[in-house]
């Protein structure tokens, strides 16, 4: 069967494609080179006129595990508004601030996604956040494992065990919970909340394994890079949401002896502490910093008018934030001394000064960094906006005058202290086709993604060419998902289930020893019960495992 | 069927008989596929596993009928239904995901068999939300446990072998000095809260139905208010201050309910005093609120529901599109209220755990040993997960899921298995 989809306008930045006219064939689900003359096109798409890109990586989404459907359970009235019904094709669900994973992942494949990487699977609770996954249909997924607030790396660390024997329990880590990635959130802080520590600066120490942050982000951004992981250490900071947080962000792009780390949803982590009421904008600072820096990339998190609800690993910052949450109602939880998590409800309103000037913040940041390579577009779903306002933070970054129209009618106090109004930057098409695709590809490290050159999957959206980028990127015309089209008009035509992807790192199984021993000790369950096998994710006939290449570079250090 | 791929002896098998789910079960398989627990069993865990494997037939009316006739005959009965109620819901997830595609297809009402316990904090978690704590942690941090209302252990027999009297701990604890009252009940089996070296639990006794009043109390004292009274309930002011105080100064309470034995009118009120007086703790120390249940897999139940829905269970599917509430779909409403017209009933690890009494007609896939009062129109035999088949299970902190193993051979359908050929020949 091969399929050519004809004469479209092609952002392909992966290939250095720059909205020029080409034709796309594909055979098996996978793009190919333009076949021999006589070979016959079983059916051709004419898109003449048409913006053709890949489909698009949302490379930092909560859409699976534990605090996901806590948030489902805690906001019926929420979903209440948002119905989904069922209909020949699709099951129904409901949407808005958690939607229910068949929602979830419909809603992504009908405004052109085609993946999207779960930021926070605790090893713990792994299989759940791959059984939401599992049911969350058409998109590809994966998602990035949390360690360093755990008690055995902080007990490894404490014992000043070498890198070599850390690096193995990392990567038996990502065995174990099939991840594509590891993540750290407030590094030590959420062991340290246990202790009834309130704050954990960069340089202080848990006060328990007398380890403090830098030492953790160190220690497993070298791992992260050691074993090859394409990803580079994901981090969300310590000190999310207070004012001032703006240096401890800075001190953690220096403090990591030059590894590459991502600091993900960093408008969380830009305030300074300047003006009358304390409260300001650090977006210049960061920005600069990571210009300089071509080892930091970051996501911005950003947020957007209206009622969301907050999920996080971060329980000693959720705990500290809850009496701010609306409506006034919220969960933490210490989890099997492994991790945490918060949620709470948040109802960000134009007219508050600090929610103005968080998504002023925000703005700034995405229009401050010069490289679309390593800056990279979330909402944090759903901490700052759902995933499906994207299509409206696309409109707020390529068009000047409709987001100077925004920012006109937020809390003037905001304005005052926001130098948004200012910024002439608009983000173009190629810009954006880098941001959600071939760089989110590459920063995941999704070789045969996000990008249509011969060899990748043909996950591909189409969009018609409108003024109005918003109602552009909220109804792609075509949407095809490894070849396969799954959406016509901004509407599924085809349940498809996508693939898990994972990377597998080399490690030495002489490590799962201790750890079983370990297990047996401390914990309530066995260690070979904690592991997330492939028949877990693709059982029930859903989609399956697909391992990504790690090159390891233990040689190149010593322990 | 051949059983000689599976071994006649079994470890670290994990017990689906109650929300402990321990992962530690010895079990060994006789000639005949029976099986026995030889290690680490509580009376639960060997009541499970030691059901015969019986092999018995599909029953139409009570009489025996072969799988695909009553298959068939549920599919007419769901086909002709106006308002199903899919009810008892006892199954892994895989089997919750099979109920949930009927579901959704035929239009069914949603609850399980322990709703009317863990409603209860459902509803809490839906007005004020809680602070909450998972096994592991209570097994190496707990210094003062509180448990309201009951003994613990008729409904997880191995609580306090497994996360209270442990030897070790991560952080140096000396296990043994741990703290245990029991707050409310009567005639509680309280010696498993005596410590190895027998130190007794404190144990602070009312009857069930005066346990708001005690909470509140307890919750008020937490807060600073002072209060006027002596005693509430027969115990003193003075010990629930002192309780207060101590709850104050541990590093990291533990404030444990079960549900089902809060059994008196709108008992959320009690358990939100629970976590309520947990998050005013947390303002200057570590307390977590433990909810105890997850037996008949309600918490796999309700998990799948959840993130398939995007409700929890008592859910409805009649519209089209899901609804929630945890008054309208409850399974006593709608049978006394006649708006259930047909009842589907799952439960498949408990063969004590029978439909309840109703005259609309009835399909039953439950545990081969099922025996009836009332006969069902169709009864269906399916495997039991954890014994007839692997498949995975979510313990009662919400939180851990872990696998159950297929330990034997036989020829029960699975409940996904039988839910898609319902699914299959219905014309709903």
């Amino acid at each position: 069967m091969l399929t050519k989809l004809t004469g479209g306008k092609v952002y392909d930045p992966a290939n250095k494609i720059d909205g020029q006219i080409r034709d796309i064939y594909i055979r098996d689900g996978r793009i190919v080179e333009r076949p021999l003359e006589h070979e016959p096109v079983n059916q051709e798409y004419n898109l003449s006129g048409k913006i053709v890109m890949a489909g698009a990586i949302d490379m930092h989404t909560h859409i699976g595990g534990g605090k996901v459907n806590i948030a489902r359970m805690l906001l019926p009235e929420d979903h209440r508004g948002d119905p989904v019904a069922h209909t020949e094709l699709c099951r129904a669900g409901c949407g808005h601030v958690a939607p229910s994973t068949l929602t979830t992942g419909y809603r992504y494949a009908e405004m052109g996604y085609t993946a999207g990487f779960e930021p926070a699977v605790l090893p713990i609770n792994a299989r759940q956040a791959h059984l939401e996954m599992g049911d969350t249909p058409i998109i590809d997924k994966g998602g990035y494992a949390m360690l360093g607030s755990d008690d055995l790396l902080l007990r490894m660390m404490a014992a000043k065990r070498d890198q070599n024997a850390i690096n193995d329990y990392v990567a038996w880590t990502m065995h174990a919970s099939q991840a594509m990635g590891i993540k750290v959130v407030n590094a030590g802080g959420i062991s340290a909340f246990k202790f009834n520590q309130r704050f954990l600066d960069l340089d202080e120490q848990n006060s328990h394994y007398q380890v403090t942050p830098r030492e953790v982000l160190n220690t497993l951004s070298r791992a992260v890079y050691e074993l090859g992981v394409p990803h580079p250490l994901h981090v969300h900071g310590n000190n999310l949401g207070v004012p001032g947080n703006v240096e401890t962000t800075l001190n953690t792009m220096a403090g990591v002896e030059g590894y590459p780390i991502h600091l993900t949803h960093i408008q969380f982590h830009s305030y300074g502490t300047e003006g009358d009421r304390k409260f300001s904008s650090g977006a210049a600072r960061i920005a600069e910093a990571i210009n300089q820096r071509k080892n930091v990339s970051a996501d911005v998190g950003q947020i957007l008018f209206g009622q969301t609800v907050t999920a996080s690993g971060d329980n000693m910052s959720q705990f500290r934030n809850a009496h701010l949450g609306s409506p006034h109602k919220w969960v933490c939880m210490d989890i099997e001394c492994d991790a945490g998590c918060g949620v709470v409800p948040f109802k960000y309103k134009d007219q508050n000064f600090v929610n103005a000037l968080q998504w002023a913040i925000g703005l700034e940041i995405f229009l401050l960094v010069d490289d679309p390579w390593r800056i990279f577009l979330t909402t944090d779903h759903p901490n700052g906006a759902p995933f499906t306002s994207y299509p409206h933070l696309i409109k707020l970054l390529m068009d000047k005058t409709f987001r100077n129209d925004v920012f006109s009618r937020i809390s003037p106090d905001a304005q005052a202290m926001s130098t948004l109004a200012s910024i002439d930057r608009e983000y173009s098409l190629y810009e954006i086709a880098i941001m959600t695709r071939a760089g989110a590809a590459k920063l995941v490290g999704l070789h045969d993604r996000g990008h249509l050159g011969a060899g990748a999957g043909a996950d591909i959206t189409v969009y018609t060419d409108q003024p109005d980028r918003e109602a552009m990127f909220a109804k792609p015309d075509y949407v095809f998902k490894d070849g396969e089209l799954v959406v016509k008009d901004g509407q599924v035509v085809k349940v498809t289930w996508g693939a898990t992807h994972t990377v597998k790192p080399e490690f030495d199984r002489g490590i799962e020893k201790e750890i079983k021993k370990y297990f047996d000790a401390y914990h309530t369950v066995n260690m070979e019960h904690v592991k997330v096998t492939d028949q877990h994710i693709a059982d029930d006939g859903r989609g399956r495992v697909q391992v990504h290449e790690c090159k390891g570079r233990r040689e190149k250090t010593t322990a | 069927m051949n059983n000689s791929t599976l071994p006649q002896a079994f470890q670290s098998i994990t017990c689906p008989a109650c929300g402990l789910l321990c992962d530690d079960i010895h079990l060994a398989r006789d000639t005949t596929d029976n099986l026995a627990v030889t290690q680490n069993g509580c009376q639960k865990s060997i009541t499970f596993f030691g059901r015969p494997a019986l092999s018995s037939s599909a029953k139409i009316n009570g009489k025996p009928a072969s799988l695909d006739e009553a298959i068939t005959r549920a599919a007419q009965l769901l086909s002709a239904s106006k308002q199903p109620l899919f009810a008892g819901l006892g199954t892994d997830v895989n089997g919750m995901r099979s109920v949930m595609r009927l579901a959704d297809k035929s239009g069914a009402v949603l609850d399980h068999m322990n709703s009317n316990g863990f409603m209860r904090n459902i509803q809490v978690i839906q007005n004020s939300g809680w602070q909450v704590t998972t096994l592991t942690e209570v097994r190496n941090r707990v210094d003062l446990l509180v448990i309201i209302g009951s003994d613990v252990v008729s409904i997880l027999p191995r609580f306090f072998e497994r996360v209270v009297w442990n030897k070790e701990s991560m952080f140096g604890q000396d296990t043994g000095k741990r703290e245990v009252v029991y707050l409310g009940g009567r005639d509680l089996d309280t010696n498993p809260g005596i410590s190895p070296d027998g130190r007794k639990p404190q144990v602070l006794p009312c009857d069930s139905a005066h346990l708001p009043e005690v909470v509140a109390t307890l919750r008020a004292l937490v807060s600073g208010k002072k209060l006027y009274a002596t005693e509430v309930a027969g115990i003193t002011i003075s010990d629930l201050q002192n309780l207060a105080e101590r709850l104050a100064k541990a590093q990291y309470s533990v404030v444990a309910w079960a549900p089902p034995a809060l059994n008196f009118a709108h008992a959320e009120l009690t358990v939100q005093n629970i976590t309520e007086l947990v998050k005013t703790l947390n303002k200057t120390t570590r307390s977590s609120g433990l909810p105890l249940g997850g037996s008949d897999g309600d918490m796999s139940a309700n998990q799948v529901c959840t993130w398939i829905s995007g409700y929890p269970l008592r859910t409805s599917y009649a519209r089209t599109y899901p609804e929630h509430d945890p008054y309208h779909f409850s399974t006593e409403r709608l049978l006394n209220s006649g708006e259930a017209d047909t009842l589907l009933w799952v439960s498949s690890f408990n063969p004590e755990r029978t439909p309840p009494a109703t005259k609309i007609p009835t399909i039953v896939l439950g545990h081969s040993a099922m025996t009836f009062e009332q006969v069902p129109e169709v009864f269906i035999p399916i495997a039991t997960p954890g014994v007839d088949y692997s498949g995975i299970m979510f313990r009662m902190d919400n939180v851990v899921s872990l696998p159950v193993e297929q330990l034997r051979t036989n020829d029960l359908p699975t409940l996904s298995a039988v839910m898609s050929a319902i699914e299959e020949a219905c014309t709903c």
